[in-house]
């Protein structure tokens, strides 16, 4: 592998873009196709495919063999909200392998004594996001259950196509929501992603629980590729 | 996203040997069959010292990837490796699960 393709690889997977990295294995010659390129390479669609599927292989091709190397932002949780559910939430994020951080601007909530070895931001999501924006390979979870700190990154989630947004509270609470996102101009189809309740029906009660059914609800989401548009049903961007 | 959450990320690890200057092969997983311990596209970095980080089947054929990557560097073209059928070759070169990979080394330059 070249140095500079190397360098230009990582360049794309630290700004959280996916990009694949295409071999012809008879003779090593090698070349980078970023996720905006795609669309221009001969060996588009297997690529596409490697992308929309998130594994790597062999395709045949007129000159041989070819490895195609797809490279994915790893998946990451922003839950809004210090609040207890977050604390369960942390470690088992954790534990099933998603990078997780922890965004709330009440500095009584976000305190490192509450969340050990966390992710912890005590500042506006809105100030966050606009150093660390959201995308596709980004889960977020709003559970502060005050519009001020929630609807935001709320919006933002959906604006970004995060494969998972999913929002505490009654139906009642979501009703009064929704009215909110549609005042704000948010198209119907983008406010039905929202999961909520949050979590998967499991009768989740307790704050452990409904951590439980958060993640469920996420890997889910991961799994079945939802950080793809066309995988959530939808045609036009929010 | 498992993988990334708790290894070391193997491609910067190579960025950061090539940037000292140090010599090095790129392995990759390429093909696997059965019950291969590490998907496709995993990635192993090798110095022309032996030195590792990553891995393509989780601690088991990692010592033959190394000895063939210290050749690639020296020599320069790339290598394919393949690993592991299930019969007593597999079981003492280490993929005892059965499974088989196919494993790309290449040099970093």
């Amino acid at each position: 592998m070249d140095r500079t393709l190397l360098a230009a690889l990582n360049e794309e997977r630290a700004a959280r873009r996916a990009a694949v990295v295409v071999t012809e294995l008879a003779t090593g010659r090698q070349r980078l196709v970023r996720e905006s390129e795609v669309g221009g390479d001969p060996l588009a669609d297997p690529i596409e495919k490697a992308i929309r599927s998130g594994k790597s292989g062999i395709a045949e091709t007129g000159a041989g063999e070819v490895f195609l190397n797809a490279h994915l932002p790893p998946a990451r949780i922003v839950a809004i909200g210090a609040v207890h559910i977050s604390q369960a939430l942390a470690p088992m994020a954790k534990i099933a392998g998603f990078d997780f951080e922890i965004i709330d601007p009440r500095t009584a909530f976000a305190t490192p004594e509450r969340f050990p070895g966390a992710v912890l931001t005590a500042e506006w999501p809105e100030d966050v996001l606009k150093a660390r924006p959201l995308d596709a390979y980004t889960a977020v979870c709003v559970i502060t259950h005050d519009p001020k700190i929630d609807d935001h990154p709320l919006i933002s989630a959906l604006k970004a196509g995060c494969f998972y947004v999913g929002a505490l509270g009654s139906r009642k609470t979501h009703a009064r929501r929704v009215e909110r996102l549609i005042g704000a101009g948010i198209p119907q189809s983008s406010i039905d992603r929202i999961e909520a309740p949050i979590g998967a029906d499991i009768g989740a009660s307790t704050p452990g629980e409904i951590a439980v059914a958060i993640l469920a609800s996420v890997i889910e989401a991961f799994r079945k590729r939802k950080m793809f548009a066309e995988r959530r049903g939808e045609k036009e961007p929010a | 996203m498992s993988e990334t959450a708790i290894e070391l990320d193997v491609l910067k690890t190579a960025e950061r040997w090539a940037g000292e200057g140090r010599s090095l092969a790129l392995a990759t997983v390429i093909e696997t069959w059965g019950s291969a311990p590490r998907p496709t596209g995993s990635h192993l970095v090798i110095d022309a010292e032996g030195n590792f980080e990553g891995s393509v089947s989780g601690g088991c054929v990692e010592g033959a990837v190394v000895a063939e990557a210290i050749d690639v560097i020296e020599a320069g073209a790339p290598k394919i490796l393949e690993f592991g059928v299930a019969d007593e070759t597999a079981w003492r070169v280490g993929l005892s699960c059965g499974g088989r990979i196919r494993v790309y080394v290449e040099r970093v330059a």
